[in-house]
């Protein structure tokens, strides 16, 4: 298959081209500027629209608009601008636009640094506006998959009429590796039940998130909360690395789950059973698969998070608190260390 | 037969005759206060929508506001924004249909307030909408607060005593602010005061809207507007209030109308063929084949760090494109952000016959260093057993471990050649011939293409990359 050496960022563009992404609307942010970069040179070759925007809440904005014409629209941007862009994703949810929104995270809080870090899973996990609404939540841990989950990601949108997040950290975004080029262009047609294009045909319709009457308006949540549980029975993903056996399970997403699987080659060759649990969806969160892992077998997990230990609170819920959880994380722009998790493991197994 | 001597007024075909989205028992009735300007201003959009014969083409935004409810009485495409968004969410309904007419109904509060920003940036861009701007000097809906268009000594309910200037600065003056801009077509500020005045608003929201119809560009026009509620006055006084006050500190004036030398703004269709993307990636062109699994290749880890300059980066991009050719898994990381600009540099490259973990590792296998920092910065993290490239006029230095360094000439083979920069080809040279699991014919490609774009620069590399061979070969132990 057609493999070429690419950046991360620059894969998020190719997967949104050839996902028939028609509009990107951005603001300028290291680290994933290139992304940015590659819609302003991409997008108008091929006819496509791209607006470098005044501010990231006017991207996001300008995404509500051009999704509520039905065309698939896109914006992308790091820690600090997600969250000015939190009001729209509300938004988003509200008026159930479908949209992607890729998060390349950077080291807070404040302004922080530009390292790369995991902290945002908690604003884009559990919502991060107002309301009661989830993102669908994508974490690639490779440059294939920051194409590849950004074709599906906008597959989901669609789907569920929803705003998507591709989340990755700057690591993904600033990395090259080999990607194998997409063989389809995605499919895609303007849905003129509900969207709004200045035409006779949708001339009737209305796209709002606003319902004064408080039942409604509850009915209407309720409804939103009854797609989330569809969501969760039919799009959760992972990957299992080294699992058959392993007593010592590390869960790990994006880069932390790459760095995770250099800890487990290592350990297991020390004869250890330790094996890498890795969500690929984060919204659904594989909370069966774990419940699963945690009855069948007497075992510890460890969360390794550049984070404060966001995504340890799921896997403890998820487990019912059955099974020992412990933290390995790193944050401030540091990348969790192969080191620190080998030695981690050793102990664990030695039963300190 | 018409007579022709009578008219009958009747109300405009895009307004809706009852307003089922408002519920309710009075479906005929609007939730508009008696004497607002806001329901003499639906009018007057409705005829001239009417008139004009663009009722399809419409898609109009409902801010938060007052008139949050426009789409209750609108009989057109409506989406409804956030508080001072419009103007971005405008631009996004336009550029993803250059056919629908866009109009932004706002309010004071939501558009010289919280979206002042949107309504400069979107005006200064020349989006193609119409942006109809209800002044009535304040915040309605919720409930009478000091707008930015409230007058000196205006009584509000956030300024009780009059707005005070020394704590709360002067009306804002919106058509004159984006009368500096010079991307606008047509900025006039009109009043619903009085029927005489009301005709001649109708004028320009009429102008505004074929502005759009022709796909001209960005048309905007301010309308002095009653409020009786919230400034608790009975319509005598509402009207006297907007021509004797209002009128004062916003002259009624028309501002630009560039209408007729306006060209046409069409953006094109988008073109989503797979040819033409494959075309613009060179996917057919410029590929590789997938990578190949192999066992016995032992991972192999590289780190070339430098100054910003020295071609850090390029040389562990150079690596990783003669691997990718030799299909081998690879993976490049740079050090990036503000070390890039001016400060030290460095990449890593990991090869391998199997997926890559951690792309990030920090034991090198091989550690290239073109400067005395990074050299001493790496030593310690180089695997026992490694080795160290280094340039040999960084001189002495101390390693302890069961390193094996080498000292490469390589800013002085790189002068002799001519091409000062290119020290990190000679290392590249060098590395190519003890690195032995990437066949020498792969990093010779790589090159090429990696200079493809400056074809000038192939042959002195290509040269002096065998210099660093050839080097390599006569002074090593291969």
């Amino acid at each position: 298959m057609a493999t070429q050496l690419i950046k991360g960022n620059t894969a998020i563009i190719i997967g949104a081209m050839y996902a028939r992404c028609d509009c990107y609307f951005g603001y300028p942010i290291t680290p994933a500027t290139e992304i940015l970069h590659e819609a302003s040179k991409y997008f108008p070759m091929t006819g496509r629209k791209f607006v470098q925007a005044e501010s990231e809440e006017a991207a996001i904005n300008m995404v509500y608009g051009a999704s509520a014409t039905g065309h698939r629209v896109m914006t992308a941007s790091s820690g600090p601008g997600i969250s000015l862009k939190q009001e729209g994703i509300s938004f988003l949810a509200g008026a159930e636009l479908p949209c992607v929104i890729v998060d390349i995270m950077w080291a807070g809080p404040g302004l922080g640094n530009i390292g790369p870090e995991q902290a945002d899973y908690t604003q884009l996990v559990k919502g991060g506006g107002h309301g009661n609404y989830r993102n669908i939540v994508l974490a690639p841990n490779s440059v294939q998959e920051m194409c590849d989950f950004t074709i599906k990601a906008f597959e989901l949108a669609d789907k569920y009429r929803n705003p998507v997040i591709v989340l990755a950290d700057g690591v993904l975004g600033q990395m090259v590796e080999p990607l194998q080029f997409p063989e389809n262009i995605s499919k895609h047609s303007i849905n003129t039940s509900w969207a709004v294009c200045g035409n006779k045909e949708t001339k009737n319709n209305l796209v709002a998130s606003i319902f004064l009457d408080f039942d409604q308006l509850e009915d209407f949540n309720f409804r939103l909360q009854h797609k989330y549980e569809t969501i969760k029975e039919n799009e959760v993903e992972f990957e299992e690395y080294s699992m058959e056996d392993a007593e010592i399970i590390l869960v790990a997403y994006g880069i932390s789950s790459r760095i995770a699987r250099s800890a487990v080659e290592k350990t297991r060759k020390h004869g250890i059973k330790v094996g890498l649990f890795r969500p690929k969806t984060l919204f659904p969160f594989p909370e069966k698969a774990l419940k699963k892992i945690a009855e069948k077998r007497q075992c510890t997990f460890i969360s390794v998070e550049m984070s404060n230990g966001q995504m340890i609170e799921d896997i403890i819920l998820a487990i019912g608190c059955s099974r020992p959880v412990k933290l390995i994380n790193r944050m401030g722009g540091n990348l969790v260390d192969v080191e620190d998790i080998t030695k981690k493991i050793i102990e664990i197994a030695e039963g300190k | 037969m018409e007579d022709p001597r009578i008219k009958i007024i009747k109300k405009p075909k895009s307004i809706l005759n009852e307003f089922p989205r408002k519920g309710g028992s009075a479906s005929t009735a609007t939730h508009y206060c008696p004497g607002c300007g806001h329901g003499i201003f639906h009018k007057l959009i409705g005829e001239a929508i009417d008139e004009l014969n663009i009722q399809d083409r419409i898609v109009m935004t409902s801010p938060v506001g007052c008139a949050v409810f426009a789409y209750y009485y609108f009989d057109c495409g409506h989406v409804q924004v956030a508080h001072g968004r419009a103007p971005a969410v405008g631009t996004g309904i336009s550029r993803a249909e250059d056919n629908a007419i866009v109009i932004l109904y706002q309010g004071d509060g939501d558009l010289a307030s919280i979206g002042l920003n949107e309504k400069i940036q979107a005006a200064n861009r020349g989006e193609k909408m119409a942006v109809f701007f209800i002044n009535n000097t304040v915040y309605g809906m919720t409930g009478g607060q000091m707008a930015p268009t409230t007058l000196v000594g205006e009584v509000t309910v956030t300024c009780q005593e009059g707005r005070d200037p020394r704590f709360t600065g002067y009306p804002l003056h919106m058509s004159e602010l984006l009368n500096n801009l010079k991307a606008p077509v047509f900025i006039e500020r009109a009043s619903l005061s009085d029927p005489s005045h009301i005709r001649k608003a109708k004028r320009a929201v009429k102008k505004a809207l074929k502005i759009q119809k022709e796909g001209k560009g960005y048309a905007f026009v301010e309308l002095l507007s009653p409020c009786p509620t919230n400034l608790r006055q009975d319509a005598e006084g509402a009207e006297k209030f907007l021509n004797e006050q209002m009128e004062v500190e916003f002259p009624l004036t028309n501002f630009r109308d560039r209408s007729s030398e306006a060209e046409p703004l069409y953006r094109g269709a988008s073109d989503f063929s797979k040819e033409l993307l494959d075309n613009i990636f060179e996917v057919n062109t410029q590929s590789e084949m997938e990578p190949l699994d192999d066992p016995d290749f032992k991972t192999k880890v590289i780190k070339i760090a430098g100054f910003g300059g020295q071609g850090v980066l390029s040389m562990g991009l150079i690596i990783a494109r003669a691997a990718c050719k030799a299909r081998n898994h690879v993976s490049w990381y740079p050090s990036y952000g503000p070390e890039q600009r001016g400060g030290t540099s460095n990449c890593t490259v990991v090869i391998s016959g199997e997926i890559i973990g951690s792309p990030a590792i920090d034991n090198p296998d091989i550690l290239v260093a073109l400067n005395k920092t990074s050299l001493e910065e790496f030593i310690p993290r180089v695997k026992n057993g490694g080795t160290i490239l280094y340039d040999l006029e960084i001189g002495n230095f101390n390693c302890q471990k069961n390193i094996r360094t080498i000292a490469v000439p390589a800013t002085k083979i790189a002068k002799k050649h001519g091409v000062v920069k290119a020290a990190n080809t000679v290392m590249l040279g060098v590395l190519m011939v003890i690195s032995k699991e990437i066949s020498q014919k792969f990093f010779i490609e790589a090159i090429k293409q990696s200079f493809a774009k400056k074809p000038k620069l192939i042959p002195i590399n290509l040269d002096i990359l065998e210099a660093g061979s050839k080097w390599a070969y006569k002074n090593l132990e291969i």
